[in-house]
Formats: C-alpha cells, structure tokens, sequence
C-alpha cells in the first residue's frame, strides 16, 4: 500500500526560504565572492573559546536549569541594565534560548491562540512569519518602504489592525535593510501598543551593532516592559552565530510560558554556549566593540562603493547590511542575484526573499574583509557595464 | 590621528581617499595628518609582513642579549647606534632587566650570525658579553599569528 503524505498542511504551506534555494545554485559555482552571509567574518574571540575549553576539561557537560544558568541570566540582567536601564528579574524574566530563533518559536508559541494575529513588519527576517504559522497564528504583512528608509510607520500599523491583533513583531535594526528606528519612532509604535493592548516582539540581535546614534531597547520607553518580549543573543555581537545561544526577556508570566514548552521540547540551552556566554559579557566588550569598529569602516566604504557604481543605496545605519536598489536595471531581484552570480561570481541574496516588497532589492553583507568587498564592488561594476551594453545573454532578461 | 595610523599600522599603505570614507573624514585632512605624521618621524615607512620560514630564500633570527658599559653623559646611547648600522642588524632595543640591549640580527645561516657576533658585535669597545639566541619557530610577529589559518567555514549563502 502507497502511504498517504504524512506530512502536515501547515508544513506543507510554507514555502521554504527563498535563500536555501538561493545556496544550493551559489553551491554550484567556484571562487565565489559572497556578499550572501547573514553571519560575522571574524571568529569567536579567543576567550570565549578557552573558557569553553577548560569548562570542558574540568567536566562542565550537565544540563542546566530549563531556564538557563543563573549566573548567565545575572550577567545578562547586568548588561541589560547597564546599557538602557531596563530591569530584568534574573530569576522570573529572562529564558535563556538556543539563540533568538528558538526564542522567537518559543514566544510565538507561548502567546498565540489559534487564529490570532501578528503583525510583521518586511522586509524581514525570513523566519518571523514561518513562526507565527507554526504557532496557529496567522501574519498580517506591513510592507516598509525605501521612502522611509524601511523604518515602520505608525499609520501603517493602524490600517492593520483588527479584533484579533495581538501582537507587533520588529527587527531594528532591520535584517536585510539595515535600517534602524530612533527612539522618537519607536515611542509611537509604543503608543499604538499601549492604545490596542498589544505585545510587541521585538528581535534586537543587531542591537549592538548600530552605527550612528543609540539603539534603543523596545522595553526601555515608558509603561513598555509589560508588553515587550525582547529577544536577543550574542551570534552578532560576539561572533557566535554556530553556539546557537541566545535569550528571552518579558513579563514573568510569558517568559515561564516559554519556559515550559521549552522544557518539553530542548529541555535547556547547550551548557557550553551558555558559558561561552557568560565569558563574553563578562571579559569581552573591548573585542565586541573592534569588530563593531571594522563593520563600520567597511559600511561606509562599501555604501559608497555602492552608490558609485550606480546601485541606489540608503544609508544603512544597524546590522551589517545593505539593500541596495536595482530597480534601474530592468531585472527582477532574482534574475539579478542569479546572473550576478553566474557571470562574476558574487553571490547576493535577492531581497524577495525577505518579503513580497523586497523585490527591486538586493541584501549584501559587508561581514567581509575590504579586500573581497573591494573586489566584490569592481566585479559588480563590471557586470553593470555588460547589462548597460546589451552583453549579457537574454535569458536572464 | 590616532584612527588613521590604526589603519595604516594594520593593512600598510591604503589610498587616503579610501581612509576619508572608512572614517567618514575629508580627503584633504587625512592627506594632511598622513603628512604630518611623516614629518614627525612617527610614521616612518612601510614594510611586507613575510613569514621567512614559509619562502625559498633561507632567513634566520638571532637575539642577542648584549650587556655593554654605559658612558658618561650619554648612557647606552652611542654604542646602541654604533650596533644599528650594521647592515645584519635588524633592531635594537635598550632593555630593563638583567642585559642592557637587545639586538635582533638577520643572517641567511646560523654560521653567518656566529661570525657575526664573534667578528664584530663582541669586540666592539663597551661590549662587556653576549649571549646569542636563535629563533627556532616564529608563532606570531608583529601582532599576526603565523599558524596555519583556520579557515572559513562559513556557508556561502546564509538568512
């Protein structure tokens, strides 16, 4: 007998990330350049690394807390409190995560009944409206635009809503814009939370990395910490995207809630990563802020790099993207990333794979060194000049 | 200044236009502060970071603790330079501890660098001993690990 599909609709419907489909054609191809990175260029700094180390040897291999190691949570509750004055219960408010993926599953399965809605702000990152689904919500995609540097407006938000809202889900600074939010901006979101009685979710894993001004943290405006789950981890900041460690901070009631399908379902966070953790914010702030240095340098060079070579590109002031227009070309995202790739061999992401209205853009990281960006910017110039004079082959038109 | 020398010091020489927009700074005053640095001596030159060890051309390391009799007046000073221009001298250093001067000397040979020191270093008037050491293995020099690279383990294409 045939066995029936097994697989289930709600696996079923979701379509899988525009960008495995993107890896396994970059896959192909030798000596590529890639600009498709969504992760670091440099290693886990070296203390962290050896503090992992010698926990090892001396037998550190248990589980821990579902709730994470106490001294972690502490040590993130500091951190928190130093940067932007918010007050975490180590105890109560903080879950410590397989990295804000985990935490974004785990939180959208803590709060969501069947068909209540999430409103996702896009271009975003490709798993915030997979996790809404798998948690029987349903996403209500407001699309950002190049008009407002991908910052969300307020009155989007108020054409969104309905009876079944129940929650905001944002990522600023923004993966794959770059784009950040100001304070200001932020507060009016907060006032539409505070006046609808919404959640917000907010994924500040790039906090850190913002260039120009402060990041501020959703929690930190004024009545917001009972209706924030801040997510965040240390992949970014510390170059630890392979430990798969991160955590949750909220309201006491939804964080044990997280806690719980947690328990069932990781039981806890790898123990070592959640001493490589506490290794990196205890002992390693002057190597966080170098590798923030080195991104800024290569933001600026490879921005006007960007601009130079005639792909229309706003100033992206977080994370280390940037999402530059190639609208001006004719092609599509995808015809563009594809024919970029096969005929210089610099692999980018096409920005539809962040959402509907990313299409016209393309996401490069600037994760890399000068030299591959530099090079990466005159193999782009090339292949511009080859599209300007008809050289390119038609079937990528 | 100190910004623009950072970089210099890490990657050698870079165009000072490229240095204007790393540090969102006008051309002109980056140009001027290169400048500057040269006529005050502290930006003294560029050189290759090359690990001799890896290329065909044999090139070996000696330091040599040098302990020498000060002078009157003027310390170690005039025998320190006197050692500097020696063509197999690749730097000197006046030390604390138990030597008075370090000298590093460059030779194609162990043979080279022990004539060296047994033909020119010790009879120098005020050289009082010395005491050779060779490198062996280089681990890490001017700020660069010298071992193998870890690699880039990165996917080509990740969210």
């Amino acid at each position: 007998m045939q066995p029936r599909p097994f697989v289930s609709r709600t696996a079923d419907s979701i379509p899988p990330s525009g960008i495995r489909e993107f890896f396994d054609l970059v896959a192909t191809q030798d000596d590529v350049i890639s600009l498709g990175v969504g992760e670091p260029d440099f290693p886990t700094p070296w203390k962290i690394c050896d503090a992992v180390v010698d926990a090892l040897r001396r037998g550190v291999t248990s589980y821990t807390s579902n709730y994470g190691l106490l001294e972690l949570r502490e040590a993130i509750a500091e951190d928190i409190y130093k940067r932007y004055g918010v007050e975490y219960d180590p105890g109560r408010e903080i879950l410590i995560t397989a990295g804000v993926s985990e935490g974004m599953d785990v939180g959208m399965r803590a709060i969501l009944d069947p068909g209540d809605e999430v409103i996702v702000a896009e271009p975003c990152y490709v798993s915030y409206k997979p996790c809404v689904v798998f948690a029987g919500g349903v996403p209500v995609v407001v699309a950002t635009s190049a008009d407002n540097d991908f910052r969300l407006q307020a009155a989007q938000i108020q054409e969104a809503l309905t009876p079944q809202t129940k929650a905001l889900l944002i990522g600023y600074p923004n993966n794959p814009t770059g784009a950040v939010m100001s304070r200001p901006e932020l507060a009016q979101l907060a006032e539409i939370a505070e006046q609808h009685d919404l959640l917000v979710i907010s994924d500040e894993i790039y906090g850190h990395l913002t260039y120009e001004g402060q990041h501020t943290c959703f929690s930190s405006l004024p009545d917001m910490k009972p209706r924030t789950l801040l997510l965040n981890g240390f992949s970014k900041a510390y170059a630890m995207t392979g430990w798969r460690i991160g955590y949750a901070c909220g309201p006491a009631p939804i964080i044990e809630a997280m806690m719980h399908i947690h328990s069932y379902t990781a039981l806890c966070s790898s123990v070592l990563a959640q001493v490589g953790a506490i290794e990196a914010l205890r002992n390693c702030e002057a190597e966080m802020t170098e590798m923030i240095a080195q991104y800024d340098h290569r933001r600026r060079l490879f921005v006007n790099g960007l601009n130079e070579i005639g792909l229309p590109c706003f100033e992206p002031r977080g994370a280390f993207y940037t999402f530059p227009s190639i609208q001006g070309t004719g092609l599509s995202s995808g015809k563009f990333s594809q024919a970029l790739l096969l005929e210089e061999k610099v692999a980018t992401v096409p920005g539809d794979a962040f959402g509907e209205c990313g299409e016209g853009y393309i996401r490069c990281t600037y994760a890399s060194s000068i030299d591959q960006l530099k090079e990466a910017l005159s193999r782009m110039a090339q292949f511009l000049d080859k599209l300007d004079s008809g050289k390119l082959p038609v079937s990528y038109a | 200044m100190q910004q623009v020398l950072e970089i210099l010091a890490q990657q050698g020489p870079v165009d000072p236009s490229e240095i204007a927009t790393r540090l969102d700074r006008p051309v002109d005053e980056v140009e001027a502060l290169i400048r500057q640095a040269q006529e005050e001596g502290i930006l003294l030159g560029y050189r290759a970071l090359i690990n001799w060890e890896k290329a065909d051309g044999e090139k070996i390391y000696a330091f040599i603790s040098v302990e020498a009799t000060p002078e009157h007046n003027r310390g170690f000073d005039k025998i320190a330079d006197y050692v500097s221009h020696f063509d197999e001298v690749h730097s000197v250093y006046l030390m604390s501890g138990i030597s008075d001067l370090t000298v590093v000397v460059e030779g194609s040979d162990f043979r080279e660098i022990a004539r060296f020191v047994a033909e020119k270093l010790a009879p120098i008037p005020g050289v009082r001993s010395t005491a050779t050491s060779f490198v062996l293995k280089t681990y890490k020099m001017e700020g660069e690990i010298v071992a193998e690279e870890a690699g880039n383990h990165r996917l080509a294409v990740s969210p």
